[in-house]
């Protein structure tokens, strides 16, 4: 599955998400809720600058490498979660969300596409000429 | 005497209510908070008052409201 729809799935599943995004290893938007790239573009900027503070703050507690974190404000709630792949995705929601319920969802959106590009390469060894 | 108990009663309505806004307001700053979880299962929550809150708070509100909500 392509980002694109991975994120559609989400946030047909998810009504307690209001914009997310997928962002590549590069810091690039992959794709996202958003009309207005530039937004995508400055929301990304934004959730990697606070993946940098977090994972400084992670590293002064001693705590192992950093996959997922949440952000409770007054005005809503940010989530991020680190795939394997160097790939994340972030996702807004609004104030007081069912915090495991939204986890598993992005987890679930971001293993759908981790889990394509695998098997299209496994598609392309197959079919090479022996 | 009436006029005593109606001042009695305002004053109590007015302590009553100014305690349900300060115990609101310092409910809603405690709700505040950032969870950090490893991959390991381990998870550190800096929240108001630590010396890290603000900086990851404030990078955290200026992502929401780039997404306008």
């Amino acid at each position: 599955m392509d980002a694109a729809q991975a994120l559609a799935d989400l946030t047909e599943i998810s009504s307690q998400i209001v914009h997310a995004a997928v962002i590549g290893g590069d810091g690039g938007v992959l794709a996202s809720t958003f009309d207005d790239g530039e937004r995508a573009g400055r929301f990304a900027e934004g959730v990697g600058r606070l993946v940098a503070d977090a994972d400084a703050v992670r590293e002064a507690s001693g705590l192992p490498g950093l996959a997922q974190l949440e952000a409770a404000t007054l005005d809503g709630s940010l989530f991020i979660v680190r795939g394997e792949n160097g790939a994340s995705i972030a996702a807004v929601t609004r104030p007081d969300p069912t915090v495991g319920l939204v986890f598993y969802d992005l987890k679930h959106a971001l293993r759908s596409i981790d889990e394509t590009k695998p098997r299209a390469a496994r598609r392309r060894k197959t079919d090479a000429p022996a | 005497m009436p006029r005593r108990k109606l001042a009695t009663g305002m004053l109590l309505g007015l302590g009553s209510l100014a305690g349900s806004l300060l115990y609101r307001r310092r409910a809603a700053r405690q709700r505040e908070r950032i969870d950090l979880y490893a991959a390991d299962g381990s998870m550190v929550s800096v929240s108001d008052g630590s010396p890290d809150a603000p900086r990851l708070l404030a990078a955290a509100r200026e992502v929401i409201r780039q997404a306008e909500l």
